[in-house]
């Protein structure tokens, strides 16, 4: 076995320890593994930040501009370092689809870890691209993280504006207009799941865009923190 | 809509000329869906399927990939199917099962014949005035291939002028093809000075030249993937460099990219196995360069031992011979260069060199000495600040083995005998020292903690080229 990032060979002897069982799972090598930091320590328990504090800065934040916020929780798994960056780049940017393997592992986890914070039936959503980069591209990798998770997986959400870079300032964020739709009646709790969490502002538009079609609850997992 | 069609097919000279030669993707043609069609309808184009798929094999048609190590499986949107993509080639661009390759099957376009086209002023030295004379011959006799052995600063790119002027009176077109972006950029400004009213195209991953279609084309080897039966000459430039020879998908690129008659000149200080037994069984013609274009020998590497030096450089100690021979070098004022193997001690040894250096009254500041690898963002600038002077020591890793000229430095190698240091590289890192005719010599040193064949055959070989100079 060759590993899917480095495609250095792999020894293939057996272990049961659950460490060595999880690092199996990702395909990648011992030399790779390592370069992913997991976040840690305290975190923001609204949107998995490093923090010192229970909330962050960016969460009080949000809690002042919104009256309502759409969503529960955000869960992430990854530092964002350099070499996570350049994994993230050659997955989503030059396309190879398999590197996304790589997190399937760390997905399923993440489930587990905030299994006991949602309502029950909750099922997952993807943040979904335009259709335009979802043909450029021929996949949509919020969507391959979501199969990941042993819950159904549906696109409820259609994306009617293109893709932006984030907004700079704070005022921006709110004042953007919501690019996400629903395409039916929602009943059931939702996880959005995304590759990236970076101002919260993508999560939030979807959530409320849920939240208005009946949706009960909505929680957002994560692969990195930005 | 279909009838007026016919009439806006008339395609431009500068559409043939970025078509012509090329094997494309759909979304490197900047033509319409119409026209493309009927292109392809009047059999002006061909489209070939990306992968090639038989009853077991499959093989990437853009980079010749067949290794199953390199394919995977992707759940195609478009679609909506689970098919292969080519991971070898996917930095230019991914290639699915379900995607076509394109290339132009018309009339050849015609590169005009240029009249003098060389402005470079220089003299050639008669050692390189003979191997430019016979690179000329090979392209006149249209020549399958030939080899210039020739040794480091011996003035290859001044050798090649000749030839790529006979090239480019001909209206034939010429590439310039070698394994490092590094190269490309060194290059490019001098060809431009050399043939001032020639277009030249310098194409390397993150170059912003890929619209443009010139007659004269720098490229990396990893470019070649989108030509075919495009160049008269080929010349490929330091071919026993990385990842040339490591990767089977670049000589495939090179033979595609060639017309049938091409010449192909292969240059290299230090040819490997493969070369070499095929110039000793007189398979491949070659031109031997054996001195430096200022007519000085090769700086002769000497060897250091110290004990444990590779435990001792983890632990970020430096051997007390290293410093020893720091105080005693001949002639201080020159810059250093400093190989180490491995990124990390590269960027590791910064600081604790920095501190020995100063005390030794090496450099004055810490800024004088500064680290460069494969992966630094900064590596472009430190090069040329290290050129301009503004850096007076440079430690890096074998990335700057080759390709990069400085006048006046001194060269040392901490842990010589480390894997990553082959014959060649150190043939090529001694290369560095006495570049200049203003100082030719320059010392070069390997501190190891235990003589290897590859240190060992790099000094013969100096020796041996130094021997057929005349030295
Ligand atoms: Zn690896
Ligand atoms: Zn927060
Ligand atoms: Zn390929
Ligand atoms: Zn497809």
């Amino acid at each position: 076995m060759h590993c899917l990032w480095c495609f250095s060979e792999m020894d293939n002897q057996f272990s049961w320890s659950d460490v060595f069982l999880l690092k199996k799972l990702t395909g990648l090598c011992d030399d790779c593994i390592n370069g992913l930091e997991f976040l840690r320590g305290n975190r923001c328990e609204k949107c998995s930040r490093e923090s010192e504090t229970t909330v962050c800065k960016d969460c009080k934040w949000w809690k002042e501009a919104l009256s309502n916020d759409p969503l529960v929780f955000n869960h992430s798994v990854f530092r964002y370092n350099p070499f996570l960056q350049e994994v993230i780049s050659k997955w989503k940017y030059r396309g190879d689809f398999v590197l996304g393997e790589i997190f399937r592992p760390y997905m399923q986890q993440a489930y587990q870890d905030i299994l006991f914070k949602m309502k029950k039936d909750v099922i997952a959503v993807p943040i979904p691209l335009s259709e335009k980069r979802l043909m450029e591209r021929a996949f949509n990798q919020a969507e391959m993280l979501a199969r990941f998770l042993p819950v159904k997986t549906e696109c409820l959400l259609e994306r009617t504006e293109g893709e932006k870079q984030a907004k700079k300032t704070r005022e921006d964020r709110i004042n953007t207009k919501n690019p996400f739709l629903a395409v039916k009646i929602i009943k059931k709790p939702v996880l959005l799941v995304d590759d990236i969490y970076t101002t919260g502002t993508t999560l939030r538009h979807a959530a409320s865009s849920l939240a208005a079609s009946g949706c009960p609850e909505v929680y957002a997992l994560t692969l990195i923190r930005g | 809509m279909k009838e007026q069609t016919r009439e806006n097919v008339m395609l431009t000279p500068d559409h043939i000329a970025a078509l012509d030669g090329r094997l494309l993707r759909r979304d490197e043609i900047s033509l319409d869906e119409d026209l493309l069609q009927h292109l392809l309808s009047e059999n002006l184009m061909k489209a070939i399927p990306a992968l090639k798929k038989d009853f077991l094999s499959v093989k990437c048609m853009r980079c010749g990939n067949t290794d199953a190590r390199f394919f995977a499986r992707l759940s195609c949107a478009r679609c909506r199917k689970n098919h292969l993509y080519c991971r070898n080639c996917i930095e230019m661009g991914r290639m699915m099962e379900c995607e076509l390759l394109y290339y132009w099957e018309g009339s050849p376009y015609v590169w005009p014949r240029h009249e003098n086209p060389c402005s470079w002023e220089g003299e050639l030295t008669s050692a390189q005035e003979k191997a430019a004379q016979r690179i000329v011959e090979a392209i006149e006799n249209r020549e399958k291939e030939i080899l210039i052995w020739a040794v480091c600063g011996a003035g290859k790119t001044e050798m090649l002028f000749p030839a790529m002027t006979k090239a480019l009176e001909e209206g034939m077109r010429v590439c310039l093809a070698t394994p490092r972006a590094d190269v490309v950029r060194e290059l490019k400004p001098r060809l431009e000075d050399a043939f001032q009213d020639v277009p030249i195209q310098a194409l390397y991953g993150g170059s912003d030249e890929k619209e443009y279609h010139a007659q004269l084309v720098i490229a990396t080897t990893h470019q070649l993937l989108r030509y075919r039966k495009a160049f008269d000459v080929m010349i490929i430039d330091e071919v026993d460099a990385f990842p040339f020879h490591a990767d089977p998908s670049l000589p495939f690129a090179q033979n595609r990219a060639e017309k049938p008659q091409c010449t192909t000149i292969f240059l290299t200080a230090t040819p490997r196995k493969n070369l070499k037994r095929r110039v000793h069984n007189g398979r491949l013609p070659h031109v031997f360069v054996p001195v430096r274009y200022h007519g000085h020998p090769l700086p002769v590497p000497t060897l250091h031992m110290c004990t444990s030096l590779a435990k001792d450089l983890q632990a970020l100690k430096l051997p007390s011979i290293f410093i020893h021979w720091l105080k005693k070098r001949k002639r201080q004022e020159r810059q250093l260069l400093i190989f180490v193997p491995t990124i990390k001690l590269a960027e590791r040894l910064k600081t604790p060199l920095r501190k020995i250096l100063k005390d030794n009254d090496v450099i004055k500041n810490s800024e004088a000495l500064d680290a460069v690898h494969a992966s630094d963002p900064g590596r472009e600038a430190k090069v040329t600040a290290f050129r301009e002077k503004k850096l007076q020591v440079l430690i890096t890793t074998t990335i700057l083995e080759r390709g990069v000229t400085f006048p006046s430095v001194d060269v040392v190698v901490l842990d010589a005998g480390h894997d990553v240091f082959d014959e060649a590289a150190l043939v090529q890192i001694a290369g560095r020292a006495g570049r200049n005719a203003n100082d030719p010599t320059g010392e070069v040193v390997f501190f190891h903690d235990g003589k290897t064949e590859a240190m060992l055959e790099a000094i013969y070989s100096i020796k041996q080229m130094n021997k057929r100079g005349g030295f």
